[in-house]
């Protein structure tokens, strides 16, 4: 029992000696601000076409479902409102974390994973550098920067294709969409909408580093160590959002 | 008895356990200033690890190393960076970085590692020198994935050397090559040995390399290998080494080597002799 134990709990363990790694990392030199600007363009700007589409879709979709449900109460006019707090608490950071991750830590694992198993992970250590310092903590910075820009994009191309479903097939008028949009958030509900991808791109980075670090047995090991990091980052994603709900739920509670 | 020159790379009783595979046990040597070692072993025998230990990339599970009369085993990775910048190795399959090109591969020892401090205006001619070296001019601004594996072996010889260490490793040099590009690889290895002096360790499974290891030197006016008589090598001179399942079974000059009753000593030189 106890040996069946220990090898996920040893895995953890090097999960979290490798964030705290490349955490002290962002505060010690020499400091990578090339790979920094570079992983930035890779997962920031790289992931905004499907960033953009993901957002769009689900706040239509958000739009035409939810109109179903309002109208037996005679309530269409409140689409905005519903539209912009499941974006901006849940579905925003969720797809874009979920996007992100199945784009960017199977990228990163694969990209990590190759280098491991050709010895280029060696060879750096060999030639002066620390790969934590050199790979890891720029991925990370970068993520870490740019989910949470990717998310507030997410919001707002989703809320505005809420807008166009309500006008063109809902019969909401402009000002009644967004006035109940804009009315409907308070300030936990952004501060939430942002600590969410804040905390998603540790995972989202991290985990793809990890596993392409841990990477052996060629390169069949390396698409064992992509898809296990998608996987991973994935149920982790959705684990997360469901903690940091109860979280801000208690804490908003435990103010009033 | 005193000794005047202290080993340059000294391995005491190390053992290497992954988990639950014993890569290397009990392994102890020596290499003297000068000396070149040819260590002889299957694929799986520890002759990677084995040299991995002398970089201090893999922590020995028991023992010491120590290079250049300091022990690797108690540092930490970045006291280590300083010790591994006086060591060159070349990795099996080259491991040259991908996204990099030629010129940046082999510039990279030199920017990054922190106690060579090359001047910035002094790196490109360095490694044009480098490269002109294993005689790859043009090839600077070429990805290593332009390259022919020949070719991508040079390369990343130049990056091994292109710091002038005094301690050389060889992964495999010549794996997975021609007999006339691997004879090239040779050239350059013992070019490169004999032109800075420096301690050699080569890894292989082909016993015609450590033959021309031994036997061969490089003669910079003609630029070519040519036989050395007997003991014109000079002093210390090659010594080879056999590992079996990560245990070092033979240690001896390659009289002794070729005169070995070891059916698995025997294997490396009955096959290619």
């Amino acid at each position: 029992m106890l040996d069946l134990l220990k090898g996920p709990v040893l895995t953890v363990q090097d999960f979290f000696i490798l964030t705290g790694t490349a955490v002290r990392n962002i505060f010690r030199s020499p400091h990578y601000s090339d790979d920094i600007v570079l992983q930035m363009d890779a997962i920031g700007v790289g992931s905004m076409p499907i960033v953009v589409l993901t957002g769009f879709f689900s706040g239509a979709v958000m739009a035409l479902q939810m109109s179903r449900a309002l109208a037996q109460y005679g309530q269409v006019g409140r689409t905005g409102m519903i539209v912009a707090i499941s974006l901006v608490r849940e579905l925003g950071p969720d797809l874009t974390a979920l996007m992100v991750a199945g784009r960017t830590s199977s990228g990163i694992a694969s990209e990590l994973g190759s280098m491991k198993v050709t010895e280029q992970i060696d060879a750096m250590r060999a030639l002066g550098t620390d790969p934590i310092q050199k790979l890891v903590t720029p991925r990370l910075v970068a993520a870490a920067v740019m989910l949470p820009l990717l998310t507030i994009i997410a919001d707002f191309v989703g809320i505005f294709a809420g807008w166009v479903i309500s006008v063109f097939f809902l019969n909401v008028t402009t000002r009644q969409y967004w006035s109940s949009a804009w009315r409907a958030l308070v300030w936990n509900d952004v501060a939430q909408g942002l600590v969410k991808p804040f905390v998603f791109a540790f995972v989202v980075a991290l985990i793809g580093c990890f596993y392409g670090l841990r990477t052996t047995g060629g390169t069949q090991g390396v698409g064992r160590s992509t898809t296990q990091a998608m996987v991973t980052a994935s149920v982790l994603i959705f684990v997360l959002t469901y903690f940091i709900t109860q979280i801000f739920l208690y804490a908003s509670s435990a103010q009033m | 008895m005193a000794d005047p020159a202290p080993p340059i790379l000294r391995f005491e009783n190390v053992s290497v356990v992954f988990d639950d595979v014993t890569a290397l046990s009990k392994v102890s040597f020596e290499a003297r200033q000068g000396e070149s070692r040819v260590i002889l072993g299957e694929a799986g025998s520890g002759k990677t690890v084995l040299l991995k230990a002398a970089l201090g990339l893999v922590k020995p599970t028991s023992g010491k190393v120590y290079v250049f009369g300091r022990d690797l085993t108690t540092m930490r990775e970045r006291e280590l960076f300083e010790i591994r910048s006086k060591i060159g190795m070349l990795f099996q399959e080259s491991a040259l970085f991908d996204s990099l090109t030629i010129e940046e591969n082999v510039a990279y020892p030199l920017q990054n590692q922190k106690s060579i401090s090359c001047p910035p205006d002094q790196v490109r001619p360095r490694v044009e020198e480098a490269l002109k070296f294993v005689e790859l001019g043009g090839t600077l601004a070429k990805f290593p994935s332009e390259l022919s594996g020949g070719m991508r072996r040079r390369a990343a010889i130049a990056r091994t050397v292109v710091t002038n260490p005094p301690l050389t490793l060889y992964d495999s040099p010549t794996a997975g090559l021609d007999p006339i590009t691997a004879y090239t690889i040779m050239e350059l290895l013992i070019k490169a040995r004999d032109v800075a002096q420096t301690t050699t360790l080569l890894v292989t499974y082909r016993y015609q390399d450590g033959n021309l290891v031994a036997n061969f030197r490089y003669n910079s006016e003609q630029g070519r290998l040519e036989r050395a008589h007997n003991g014109d090598l000079g002093n210390p001179r090659t010594t080879f080494m056999a590992l079996r399942q990560g245990s070092l079974i033979f240690e001896g000059d390659q009289h002794s080597l070729e005169a070995s009753a070891d059916p698995y000593v025997n294997k490396f030189v009955k096959k290619h002799s």
